[in-house]
């Protein structure tokens, strides 16, 4: 079948290599190219937003106002929010999907192709139309990346209609990447490979991917609906008209939960195959691996009013919201479980990627348990809106998905490039990036459970040592993502050439191919043996 | 290829699309039900239960307002506090003097605390069921008829109802809009 | 470029005064309620198990990462799945959190209690400001944020208590059960004081209570917690709590001091005195959006400094300071200010900067303005 659907969907492609010049990136619908230029995309978005969280942390640096007024201030964690969510985190694990899926289920290419091409692309024209706002008259959305009405409807710039836009092409730009990753895992996978048979990363994608094509429409509703609030005089969110704010955090937070899972699934994928690699040790646990996942993405669906137990819900409510957030550390600690159990008796070693998957492990724990911490309703209302949220989600999302991201890279890259990365290079970007996230993030728990507020320009003296501290980390673990940016850079241009296997005890089809690894692969799909 | 796997995506992305439209009236009902964010139902037309082991009990009704927006318009409940005994009808009226020197169209809104006690209280006849004109200058005692359903749970012993006043002159909001046409029963 | 790296050098320059307010507070405040006795008791105890969760958890794995190194030798073994194990470890973390979810139940019970209450105060966010109403003793304020300018463009030294002072503070008696209402006028804003363990939404359009019992005298601090535009930093909640006697006193303080400035507005001033008055009025209300110097933030604010109202027609002025403009962030101070403090900022705005009309608006003036 697969054969079959290189000769319908690749007409263009009879040759054995790229077209030449900047056209091949245009209209290439090679998965390759377009997975390059999604992690391309990721890194530029994610050094974009991390100068944002520069702005961020150079005004918290101390109390009073130094550098920027309070307007802008909210403007930077607005667009930081966005752009690391959108721009950064999502476009980073599509950009692995793209590379990894075709050739870790033995497939030629995505399963469409030319829709492939058209997801990559509307995304630079969504980021430049979001961050244009910040030039236009009245400021860029200030209201946070969660956008509560109604100071993002009635009280929002008028720059507001371009955000609702950027919002609807990434969306269109998600679901058409998660559906293209479906019917590529439904349709393509070599044949006698069964769906239990599947690569972790492969599984925990397919998920994602169901994920997104239940939740972005929501949030493409939402904004919608905004929209519909802002230019043709409904009520959805103003109780002037019979509307509710409350309904908007409701229907956002039915997206939101889902899409934090969206952004940490992939990760687990990543991690899930890099750990059994390095302990030499098959992945303890498979089947509840799977599980576990299946699990987790369907409990976010019953769980988004924990992000408003403040709101005033009716005790039924916040009970129930509670129970079953709470429920989520069952299946989440099995797959932490799994993971050690893994490295439990292995034969370890500590190369990049490891230490990027085992960080992930620790930290990502650290960030679960203050997750737990959070779900409890009663203790929340002490926790809600603090600098304790921010070093909650900045733990699942910074050691979390963006450490996912960096291990997989680290992980292919010797397959993708062909060459190999500088080992000490990438032990110098982990160590200082380790020592930076926990330096910026640790402290804000501190300054949260003290009775600091998130989004505030300015702080009381009380929380100026901490934040000082944290502003440091943030410095650091900024400047030290140039090592990274360095050493891919240094990678493709002069990088000794790769194993095949670059890895002792790597496992998985990706890993059955040459390097340098052709441009068309896969075209006789691999014959899989069963056990 | 198989076509049927891409169509069900496009289906469900449809689907879910309006799922987000979908729980805009799901939440009302949700609402209703629950009493979720203190939101009163319409203009009540039930039977309340009544026998013997139903017992009337005294529960203090709290009446309080706010204006929306610096809306500098005089709003007040002449009764801030009464003691009503369940299941026993009450009168009660709001004064409200546009300041404006034109004339222009008020919406009060609804509110009630706790939550649980929501579903509850019924109103016979509100002048929240309906928007508000007012000449420049003109001022109006607002009716309010209300009835504390008798099955209100214990250990409610005070009930706060709310009005927020919003002025709405400039909502032109055509007439057909279900969500503007939703309002006037609320 | 440039100025980025002056406003640096600057920040450098205040990096050692700023260590002199060392506070390495670790931890959530105890506070000086029940609830928040219980809250912080249930805090720590999760807190606790989650530490013990991840001593074994990090045990275990930080014990592989040392003894089964392949430097160390370490032969991998070959085991990849243990239903017995892994039942176990879905089973034992539900036991945990059943443990957790109990006491969290009850305490959440406790804090949904709808009993009767002493006080009733109604608190309505506004877009940097709360509003106080006692329900039943007819007082009304609004509590702003006092801190100035200064301290907060680092020109002064900052005192102890930056951003966290107010002009009217909430006064509450202590041992009675105080329930608060809360409300807003434009935006969602969230009342929080971290030493009572009260924090909840306001939201426009809707109410919401909470309810406290205060067990010491004190000053307790607070912020809005929920992102309400541009000065959501600078609205600060200051709670005093007293002892009944000084309540009762304090009410009848506010009784007299309404009287007074009512009385106040009957008197004649002098153009001195509204503009010296007019100048407070207009630093606490005005200076945030306009500027100090008059110059605004057109096009959203716009300057005043020779502005066509101001330097106009007295009863448009008027109506614009009285009832706002609509559609704007220009609010109606109809009824936030005094008779008096109206009349000396509508002076003050027409007698500053190079605004020069000699007018005088006396309070007598605003008054029939506003009972037309």
């Amino acid at each position: 079948m697969s054969e079959q659907t290189l000769t319908l969907d690749d007409h263009d492609h009879h040759e054995h290599g790229p077209a030449k010049g900047f056209l091949r990136w245009v209209f290439t619908t090679n998965h390759k190219d377009i997975g390059t230029m999604y992690l391309i995309f990721s890194l530029v978005m994610f050094l974009i937003g991390g100068m944002m969280a520069f702005v961020i942390r150079a005004e918290l640096f101390q109390p009073g106002m130094q550098l920027v007024d309070p307007g802008f201030f909210n403007q930077m964690t607005t667009m930081h929010g966005l752009i690391m969510v959108f721009g950064a985190v999502m476009p980073g694990f599509v950009g692995l999907a793209n590379w990894q899926i075709p050739l870790m289920v033995g497939a030629p290419d995505m399963a469409l192709p030319r829709m492939n091409n058209w997801s990559f692309w509307i995304l630079p024209f969504a980021f430049t139309m979001l961050l244009s706002t910040l030039f236009m008259e009245g400021g860029a959305p200030g209201f946070g990346w969660t956008f509560y009405a109604p100071l993002s409807t009635t009280y929002a710039p008028p720059s507001v209609t371009f955000f609702i836009f950027a919002i609807h092409m990434m969306g269109i730009s998600s679901i058409m990447g998660a559906m293209n990753i479906i019917v590529t895992l439904f349709n393509m996978r070599a044949p006698g490979m069964g769906l239990m048979q599947m690569p972790m990363f492969a599984w925990s994608w397919l998920i994602t991917a169901f994920l997104l094509v239940a939740v972005m429409p929501v949030l493409a509703a939402v904004v919608t609906m905004m929209l519909m609030d802002i230019h043709f005089a409904t009520s959805f969110f103003s109780a002037a008209g019979g509307g509710d704010p409350v309904l908007f955090q409701h229907i956002f937070w039915f997206f939101g939960h889902p899409e934090v899972y969206i952004m940490i699934l992939p990760a687990f994928g990543v991690v899930s195959e890099i750990i059994p690699t390095f302990s030499r040790k098959k992945l303890f646990g498979y089947h509840s691996m799977v599980y576990a996942l299946i699990a987790i993405a369907l409990l976010s669906f019953v769980v988004w009013a924990h992000h408003m137990f403040t709101v005033g819900m009716p005790i039924g409510g916040q009970l129930f919201f509670m129970y079953a957030t709470m429920l989520i550390a069952v299946p989440t600690g099995v797959k932490v479980f799994n993971w050690v159990a893994t490295m439990f008796k292995g034969s370890l070693t500590f190369e990049t990627p490891m230490l990027f998957a085992v960080a992930f492990v620790v930290l990502f724990t650290v960030g679960g348990f203050s997750g737990i911490m959070l779900a409890i309703a009663p203790v929340d209302f002490q926790y809600q809106d603090t600098y304790f949220v921010v070093a909650h989600f900045h733990y699942v999302l910074v050691p979390g998905a963006v450490f996912g991201i960096v291990a997989g890279v680290y992980y292919w890259l010797p397959k993708w490039t062909g060459k190999m990365y500088d080992e000490s290079l990438g032990k110098m970007h982990f160590w200082l990036s380790f020592v930076g996230l926990n330096l910026t993030f640790f402290p804000m728990h501190f300054v949260g459970l003290a009775g600091m507020p998130r989004r505030i320009p300015d702080y009381a003296l009380q929380f100026a040592d901490f934040n000082m501290m944290a502003s440091m980390g943030a410095f650091l673990f900024g400047t030290s993502q140039l090592v990274f940016v360095y050493l891919v850079i240094k990678t493709v241009r002069s990088g000794k050439e790769a194993a095949q296997v670059p890895w002792e005890s790597a496992e998985g089809l990706e890993w059955t191919l040459p390097t340098p690894l052709p441009y068309h692969t896969f075209t006789t799909p691999p014959v899989i043996e069963h056990k | 290829m198989n076509l049927s796997t891409p169509r069900g995506l496009v289906v469900l992305v449809v689907l879910m699309f309006g799922f987000g439209f979908a729980l805009v009236p799901l939440y009302d009902v949700f609402c209703e039900i629950t009493g979720l964010n203190g939101k009163t139902a319409g203009q009540y037309e039930g039977e309340l239960a009544s026998g013997e082991n139903i017992q009337s009990r005294q529960v203090t009704m709290q009446f309080i307002v706010n204006k929306n927006d610096n809306l500098p318009w005089e709003f007040k409940p002449n009764d801030v506090q009464m003691k009503v005994a369940t299941g026993e009808r009450k009168d009660t009226t709001y004064r409200v003097r546009n300041t404006y020197n034109t004339a222009a169209v008020a919406q009060a809104v609804p509110s009630v605390s706790p939550s649980a006690a929501a579903e509850y209280l019924h109103k016979i006849e509100c002048f929240c069921f309906e928007q508000q004109p007012l000449e420049a200058g003109q001022a109006v005692d607002m009716p309010l008829t209300f009835v504390v359903d008798p099955e209100l749970p214990e250990g409610i012993d005070k009930i706060t109802l709310s009005y927020t006043l919003f002025d709405i002159t400039n909502s032109t909001a055509p007439a057909s809009d279900p969500h503007k046409v939703k309002k006037v029963d609320n | 470029m440039q100025r980025f790296l002056h406003q640096f050098c600057i920040t450098l320059a205040f990096l050692i005064p700023s260590s002199v307010y060392a506070a390495w507070e670790l931890n959530m405040p105890r506070g000086v309620t029940d609830t928040s006795n219980t809250v912080y008791d249930l805090h720590m105890l999760i807190l606790w198990i989650c530490v013990a969760i991840g001593v074994v958890v990090f045990g275990v794995m930080f014990w592989s990462i040392i003894y089964h190194r392949k430097s160390q030798g370490a032969k991998a073994a070959q085991f990849h799945e243990s239903t017995t194990v892994e039942v176990i470890w879905t089973v034992i973390p539900f036991l945990i959190l059943i443990g957790m979810a109990v006491p969290s139940t009850s305490v959440l019970i406790d804090m949904y209690d709808s009993s009767e209450s002493d006080i009733d105060i109604q608190v309505t966010g506004y877009q940097c400001k709360w509003q106080y109403k006692y329900l039943n003793e007819d007082i009304d304020f609004f509590s702003t944020m006092t801190t100035p300018k200064v301290e907060i463009a680092n020109e002064q030294e900052k005192n102890p208590n930056y951003l966290l002072e107010v002009d009217n503070e909430l006064v509450v008696p202590i041992n009675k059960k105080v329930r608060f209402l809360f409300t807003a006028n434009d935006v969602i804003h969230a009342w929080w004081v971290p030493e009572l363990a009260v924090k909840k939404d306001a939201i426009p359009g809707f109410i919401n209570e909470s309810w406290t019992r205060i067990n010491e005298v004190g000053t307790y601090r607070g912020q809005c917690a929920e992102l309400c535009g541009k000065d959501h930093g600078f609205m600060p909640i200051v709670v005093k709590a007293v002892t009944q006697a000084d309540y009762d006193i304090w009410i009848s303080e506010q009784k007299a001091t309404a009287q007074a400035v009512a009385a106040a507005a009957n008197q004649e001033w002098s153009i001195e005195d509204l503009v010296a008055k007019g100048e407070t009025v207009y630093q606490k209300n005005c200076a945030g959006c306009h500027m100090v110097d008059g110059s605004g933030l057109p096009p959203a604010f716009p300057a005043l400094n020779g502005n066509d109202v101001v330097l106009g027609d007295i009863e448009k002025h008027m109506d614009i300071m009285v009832n706002g403009v609509p559609g704007s962030a220009m609010a109606a101070y109809g009824k936030q200010l005094s008779a008096v403090e109206l009349a000396a900022v509508i002076t003050y705005k027409r007698n500053t900067w190079d605004n020069k009309t000699g007018e005088v608006i006396s309070p007598a003036d605003v008054k029939a303005y506003m009972s037309k």
